[in-house]
């Protein structure tokens, strides 16, 4: 049996809470991270993704307690990400109990923090997270994709896609992969929150460009559009957020799914 | 109360592993290779690093652990830990414990590399350490060499990826795994507790 498709529920953790929707819950402690991520765990989750969306540096103390208060409560892998800029913010994390890191506008800024990371723990371990949006002003130099609503090429945003760099994302991909990363998180910023489905044509150019793995991010919303994510987007990994702390599909709901359109997945 | 050296030979998550160890009820202790090893009832070899820089930082302990293990003591390898069980390494230069014959071996073909995910076990003998683990279950890799050792007999489990290779190892006190059983869910959690009964007796 080849590898199995992977199903990512991703929390966005600021001041120590998980945010995103999850209040409807309402539950004592529906925002705390670590029950979260031990829920997810039980229901079957393949692995974790925590970024942390404030990563100011008063906030770090914190993420660290969650990140060990995580290690403690599951045994799946997971990853965190959010203002990692140097080797030593990256140690801190690794040391508290995460498996990997994901770096990011750090990363565009200074690619060399790919190589150092990769060389000290190992290329498994430095996801290079990547928002990209696309941009319908084509322009030499960069990879044009023909998609279904015309050519566009995909541009890297960084500081959580307040900042249009000018950068490809699928260039960035393939130096980055060159410097070191061993996965990439790969987030449209199109359909970030629309639940309209990931951008299959961005995963999918990606996923052909890189020989390592990739995770599908922005827009799922509904079952077809993890399987969407692996047969046209060629990904290795789906994230999502919202569909699974709204509960509107449990995770076993959508691997059962899966399952049934003969998509190799974790039993 | 049973207690468990976890060798630090390297950086890493090594916390995750205390945590699964003492969630099966051993006393786990994250020790430097050059700790009194004969103080441990069992040893675990972590999965974290590289075989040559494995090597260098075992290399003075190396006779002493190999003579706690031929004692009867316990030892678990995961990942790189189960590697350097073995003699060398395509990863790199340097000396394994040589508890057995053969060679780690990289992963070819022209699927993703490194073979990182949840993948399904077939054991192919029945060990004490799968005691509860049905044939096929999925746990969790990240690794791009696997061991391929010169006594077949040794092999309990094989995992399909771009080429069948050797998933774990039993023979007598020493176990191997190339996955992760700390992060591979209730699976591993399981393959834990059988380790912890082994030792605990």
């Amino acid at each position: 049996m080849p590898l199995a498709k992977r199903i990512i529920p991703c929390l966005d953790v600021t001041g120590g809470c998980v945010v995103k929707g999850i209040n409807f819950l309402n539950l004592k402690n529906a925002g705390d991270p670590v029950e979260l991520a031990k829920r997810y765990s039980d229901a079957g989750a393949d692995e974790l993704v925590f970024l942390d969306i404030t990563a100011s540096s008063d906030n770090r103390e914190t993420l660290r307690d969650i990140v060990e208060g995580v290690a403690k409560a599951i045994n799946i892998p997971f990853t965190v990400g959010g203002g990692i800029r140097t080797t030593a913010d990256a140690r801190l994390i690794l040391c508290s109990g995460a498996d990997k890191v994901s770096v990011n506008t750090a990363a565009v800024q200074n690619p060399d923090l790919i190589t150092k990371l990769a060389d000290l723990f190992g290329q498994q371990c430095v996801v290079v997270a990547i928002d990209a949006k696309r941009n319908r002003k084509i322009e030499q130099g960069k990879v044009t994709i023909q998609t279904s609503t015309g050519p566009v090429w995909f541009e890297v945003y960084t500081y959580g896609g307040r900042k249009p760099t000018g950068i490809d994302a699928l260039q960035w991909a393939t130096r980055a992969m060159k410097l070191g990363a061993g996965e990439f998180l790969v987030t449209s910023m199109d359909r970030d929150g629309t639940e309209d489905g990931y951008d299959l044509e961005l995963t999918r150019a990606l996923s052909e460009r890189v020989t390592v793995p990739v995770i599908a991010s922005g827009g799922a919303g509904r079952p077809e559009h993890f399987l969407e994510a692996f047969t046209k987007g060629k990904a290795d990994a789906a994230l999502a957020a919202s569909v699974f702390h709204y509960n509107k599909y449990p995770v076993p709901v959508i691997k059962e799914y899966l399952r049934k359109q003969g998509v190799i997945i974790r039993s | 109360m049973t207690q468990v050296f976890i060798l630090d030979y390297g950086v890493g998550n090594l916390l995750s592993l205390k945590v699964a160890l003492e969630k099966v009820g051993l006393n786990a202790k994250i020790t430097p290779p050059d700790t009194q090893l004969k103080k441990a009832d069992a040893i675990t070899l972590p999965g974290v690093g590289n075989f040559t820089a494995a090597s260098k930082s075992l290399a003075p302990v190396k006779s002493d652990l190999v003579n706690v293990v031929q004692d009867g003591v316990p030892i678990l390898g995961i990942c790189l830990g189960l590697q350097l069980f073995f003699q060398t390494s395509e990863e790199g230069p340097g000396e394994g414990l040589a508890l057995f014959k053969g060679k780690n071996i990289r992963l070819k073909g022209n699927l993703k590399i490194p073979h990182m995910g949840w993948n399904s076990l077939r054991i192919v003998k029945q060990n004490e350490l799968f005691d509860g683990v049905s044939d096929g279950a999925y746990v969790y890799f990240v690794h791009s060499l696997y061991p391929e050792p010169e006594d077949k007999t040794i092999i309990c489990a094989q995992t399909e990826y771009s080429n069948l290779f050797t998933s774990a190892v039993a023979d007598k006190n020493i176990f191997g795994t190339q996955f992760h059983p700390e992060k591979s869910g209730d699976v591993g959690l399981q393959i834990l507790q059988n380790f912890a009964r082994i030792v605990s007796r």
